[in-house]
């Protein structure tokens, strides 16, 4: 179900649009909605999200598969999202892709047993200047080393405690 | 430096409306609105600017604009591209951290001149900051009527929104930007109609990247003239270039058109300790790479970068020492754009995969030499083949690195290991 209080931030959004285009709106609200079911989207709650736009279900389920910000399984609490591209890649991004492979005992992809974290290897995310670079939820590090990555990790995990 | 863009940069909270107003923002738009310029005369100074279009294409922005068919009944709409995504370009972001009324006020100047009365800015989904910042601007320019229905009691009403990706490089294309804007998959469209005749919701629109718009009220407040001999010939005014790769003081810098790449190079700190330079990627992954001969005698305009075999793309400087194992780079460089093909046509969907997937053999030592040809052939059979540039861009690098680092490769197949790792 999409709660009352997210359909007033996707009315938010489709006021944005001419009368008729509401479903301009659909890509905010996957978002929304994803974000209050444990930062995970499926077939039920897309179906939603489209019959709230008054869109096709087939046209929601386009978008939700088509951009990389949609999760259809549930993922951790924390995704850290960590560039491999050419200028981070350069600046040893490698490196500390390995790194938080051992310091947290997951490959990429997948969840730590507590739930907490996840890594994903993503592409430029345009901080290049900022090499090597990562982003949690709405924030980017930039210039990382493993000991800042250290340090992020901890406190992440001292959060979820 | 920093003469347009990054004019306010060392300003206190240079983002904020206090700031650019103290130092003459909005005085043009508020010149616009009281009908001191016309659109035409508006048009004709971004002509005399030699403005071009900064997302990578290049296009003169004054003679797009002039595109729009302005005296036709209807809505039509101004678009800014904030989808900065190319492996290498990071300059946008800090237009919208840092000067964000500029990207404001040169959109409903646009607005104006285009007869379109609402504007939508496409910022991509990873970039929060710059959305926060860019919507709090929108709200000072609100609540300071600068925007809005009658502004300043005057006939002109400029309306302006944020659209926020959601992870999709492709939609930095602006027929894919107006179809995600209209809530559907990023999938380019096929040209004609262009659109300035048949844009989002069918509307006559304009794309602009967030540099150009951002560089337009500079340009009319101290004349297209000025700004054009800031520049060179055919590369009018200056540029934000993004040094990153392998230098000291990796950072954005508004220089001149012109500007001497070895000067560049400086400003970003050169080269690391004990290194030398070895390739640079001039204008963003899709352009060709450069030895470090081309790149050193190169200056940072237009005419130069392609005569020494690139493009200046965006101004995504990439610049790679003699530890870069070229094999890696741009098997890197690959992946992204097979993960980033949106699959609508299929020599881009099939060749970046092949693309892809030849490179990773040879990386993992499993290469044959007929691979080389492969490569070649596969990049040449995308080329030109496509509805938008991404499958070109995806090709170009391929072509350009075995041109200029055949040895190299050839080396990685013969020997299952990559050439620089072995004499390190």
């Amino acid at each position: 179900m999409i709660s009352k209080k997210a359909k007033k931030q996707i009315d938010s959004w489709t006021e944005k649009y001419p009368a008729n285009q509401q479903s301009s709106a659909v890509m905010e609200a996957l978002k929304i909605v994803q974000l209050e079911n444990g930062n995970c989207l499926n077939p039920e709650l897309i179906q939603e999200v489209a019959d709230y736009l008054d869109m096709p279900g087939i046209a929601a389920q386009e978008v939700a598969t088509f951009y990389e910000n949609y999760n259809h399984k549930p993922m951790a609490k924390n995704i850290i999202r960590i560039c491999h591209n050419i200028s981070c890649m350069l600046n040893g991004s490698d490196n500390l892709v390995s790194h938080l492979e051992s310091c947290l005992g997951v490959k990429t992809g997948q969840v730590t047993p507590d739930g907490l974290i996840c890594v994903k290897k993503v592409e430029c995310l345009g901080a290049c200047v900022g090499a090597p670079m990562m982003q949690i939820d709405d924030q980017y590090y930039e210039n990382l080393t493993a000991k800042k990555v250290d340090e992020i990790v901890k406190s992440l995990r001292k959060e979820g405690k | 430096m920093n003469e347009v863009c990054f004019k306010n940069l060392n300003e206190k909270e240079p983002w904020s409306l206090a700031t650019y107003e103290a130092n003459g923002g909005y005085s043009v738009w508020k010149r616009v609105i009281k009908g001191e310029f016309t659109p035409e005369e508006i048009i004709d100074e971004l002509k005399v600017s030699g403005l071009r279009g900064r997302g990578g294409a290049g296009f003169p922005t004054g003679l797009k604009w002039s595109f729009m068919p302005r005296n036709d009944d209807g809505q039509k709409y101004v678009v800014c591209n904030s989808d900065e995504g190319e492996p290498g370009t990071c300059k946008d972001r800090d237009i919208l951290r840092f000067n964000p009324h500029s990207v404001i006020e040169g959109m409903a100047i646009g607005g104006y001149v285009m007869n379109a009365s609402v504007g939508y800015n496409y910022i991509r989904g990873e970039f929060m900051e710059p959305f926060y910042r860019f919507e709090n601007a929108l709200k000072e320019a609100y609540k300071a009527g600068l925007l809005g229905e009658n502004i300043l009691d005057s006939a002109v009403s400029f309306d302006l929104h944020t659209h926020l990706g959601a992870g999709a490089y492709i939609c930095g294309e602006e027929t894919a930007l107006i179809e995600s804007i209209e809530g559907k998959k990023g999938q380019p469209r096929f040209k004609p109609p262009f659109p300035a005749n048949v844009g989002l919701f069918g509307k006559p629109t304009t794309v602009n990247n967030t540099e150009s718009f951002a560089s337009v009220p500079e340009i009319l407040s101290k004349g297209g003239k000025w700004f054009a001999d800031l520049g060179v010939e055919n590369s009018g005014g200056c540029k934000l270039f993004s040094v990153s790769g392998h230098v000291n003081n990796p950072s954005n810098f508004e220089v001149p058109m012109g500007t001497p790449f070895k000067d560049l190079l400086k400003m970003a700190g050169g080269i690391r300790k004990g290194k030398k330079l070895k390739a640079v990627i001039p204008g963003g992954s899709s352009t060709p790479v450069l030895t470090a001969e081309e790149a050193m005698s190169m200056n940072m305009d237009y005419d130069s970068i392609e005569k020494a075999g690139s493009m200046l793309g965006a101004g995504s400087v990439i610049i790679m020492d003699d530890s870069t194992c070229m094999v890696e780079a741009l098997t890197r460089l690959a992946h992204f754009y097979y993960d980033e093909s949106c699959g609508q046509c299929t020599p881009c969907r099939e060749g970046t995969g092949w693309l892809y997937r030849v490179l990773k053999r040879i990386l993992d030592g499993n290469g044959k030499i007929d691979d080389l040809d492969l490569l070649q052939q596969v990049g040449s059979n995308i080329m030109n083949n496509t509805i938008c540039a991404l499958g070109d861009a995806a090709a170009m690098p391929v072509e350009s690195f075995l041109r200029n680092f055949y040895s190299e490769f050839e080396y990685y197949i013969k020997n299952g290991k990559s050439m620089v790792k072995d004499n390190v």
